[in-house]
């Protein structure tokens, strides 16, 4: 049983493995195995659609669905929150070890010792 | 309440700069994080409310002996002469002024930090949907498809994800994968996200004080080591610092090739990355439990009094 979350991965998975837009029924045709409704894939793109990470073309019928960014530039966008130097952004999340230089990091590997 | 108000004053200021000083110096703290956790919650919540408290108090005096009664006093001459009562001279004024504005001032930053925190955690969390894939064998946490050691978590309202990228997966073995994801799991169960926010927000509010951005730290380095010692319950110290110093020591050669506009490394993080390297080696004795309940006696007292000089009548 695929979560709502699940879902927007896959569908969002597809968008991205193609550069040209895609109908709903494109896209319902590749999620094979899942046996999903019609208004399940369009109700995943608009939820999609909703949070910025796909555009709909409107003058075409059906409408057809692309993706707003790349999963590179998301993925560095993530990377930046996570990796980024102003508290500001990093405030959300609590890492396990936060950002070091590399001078610290020779000052680390030194007390790590052999391993 | 021209006394009481002297006393809120004096503890305010004490409370705002020698405390704050000596506790940020204290060894004890990596013995008891916890119990100085609360301190410090203690320090910065009585710290505003003597400061607030005695420039009420101050305000106020012309109106009564306690806090209720001299409101009441000055809505009701207020409303009698339909404008600023005359017992209120221009230091009375301004002190009342000050109050709320102080007041209004802390309380919309507290807002304002946790919804702008909150907007930033949401789209956090969707784009870690959308590019990771849940971890086998260990709910709640996910994989993020990328080659930097990074690791944390990510709390929220209702559901927490402590999110782990395949770089570090790869870098890291079983045991030290299992401390860091207990680690974070520590973070998440205990809500460290909450302490944090509220010393974030306080920071916010008084940005030109050093004295508020110096806890803001300590308490960052307090909840690592509370974390840390969370993580020690399921594998052995060495174990732990070794998943800490491996992460640590790998997070800078991919951080710059996967983000090109990073800010320069937060102050003080290789410190305290050290910090709980050495920590760790050599684990300091808990704090002996009378003394653990001494500070968290002090923490309730520092509470109390202020509250008390603000509604006890008999002071004047």
């Amino acid at each position: 049983m695929a979560t709502l979350g699940e879902l927007e991965r896959a569908v969002m998975d597809l968008l991205w493995a193609r550069e040209e837009s895609q109908s709903a029924y494109q896209l319902q045709e590749q999620l094979t195995g899942r046996e999903l409704a019609a208004t399940t894939v369009l109700t995943v793109l608009s939820r999609l659609e909703a949070k910025g990470f796909v555009e709909r073309e409107r003058s075409s019928r059906p409408h057809r669905y692309r993706a707003v960014a790349s999963r590179e530039d998301h993925m560095a966008t993530l990377m930046h929150d996570v990796l980024g130097g102003a508290t500001d952004r990093t405030a959300v999340l609590e890492r396990f070890v936060g950002s070091v230089t590399p001078e610290d990091a020779e000052a680390l590997r030194r007390l790590l010792g052999p391993r | 309440m021209l006394i009481a108000s002297i006393l809120l004053g004096a503890l305010a200021v004490i409370l705002a700069w020698p405390v704050p000083v000596l506790l940020a110096g204290a060894r004890w703290q990596s013995r008891s994080p916890a119990v100085a956790l609360v301190l410090w919650q203690s320090i910065a919540l009585a710290g505003g409310l003597s400061m607030i408290g005695a420039l009420l108090t101050f305000g106020l005096a012309p109106f009564g002996d306690d806090l209720v009664g001299s409101v009441a006093a000055l809505v009701t001459a207020a409303g009698g002469t339909g404008g600023v009562p005359g017992e209120l001279q221009f230091w009375h004024l301004l002190a009342l002024a000050g109050a709320v504005l102080l007041g209004g001032h802390l309380l919309l930053n507290l807002v304002i930090t946790v919804l702008r925190s909150e907007a930033q955690r949401r789209r956090h969390a969707q784009l870690v949907s959308l590019l990771s894939s849940p971890m086998e064998h260990s709910p709640g946490a996910r994989i993020l498809d990328t080659p930097a050691p990074v690791a944390y978590c990510l709390p929220g309202p209702f559901r927490s994800i402590t999110v782990l990228s395949a770089g570090l997966v790869s870098l890291l073995d079983a045991g030290e994968l299992e401390a860091v994801i207990e680690h974070e799991r520590g973070h998440l169960s205990q809500r460290h996200d909450i302490v944090l926010i509220l010393f974030r927000a306080w920071h916010a509010s008084l940005p030109w004080f050093p004295i508020a951005y110096g806890a803001q730290l300590q308490v960052a380095r307090l909840v690592e080591m509370l974390a840390d010692d969370r993580a020690r319950r399921v594998v052995d110290d060495a174990t732990l610092a070794r998943a800490i110093a491996l992460t640590g020591t790998a997070v800078p050669a991919v951080a710059e090739s996967a983000v090109r506009q990073v800010g320069g490394p937060e102050p003080g993080t290789l410190l305290e990355v050290t910090e709980r390297i050495r920590r760790l080696e050599r684990l300091p004795n808990p704090l002996p439990r009378a003394a653990n309940g001494a500070i968290i006696a002090a923490a309730v007292a520092l509470i109390a009094v202020p509250t008390a000089l603000l509604v006890a009548p008999a002071l004047a």
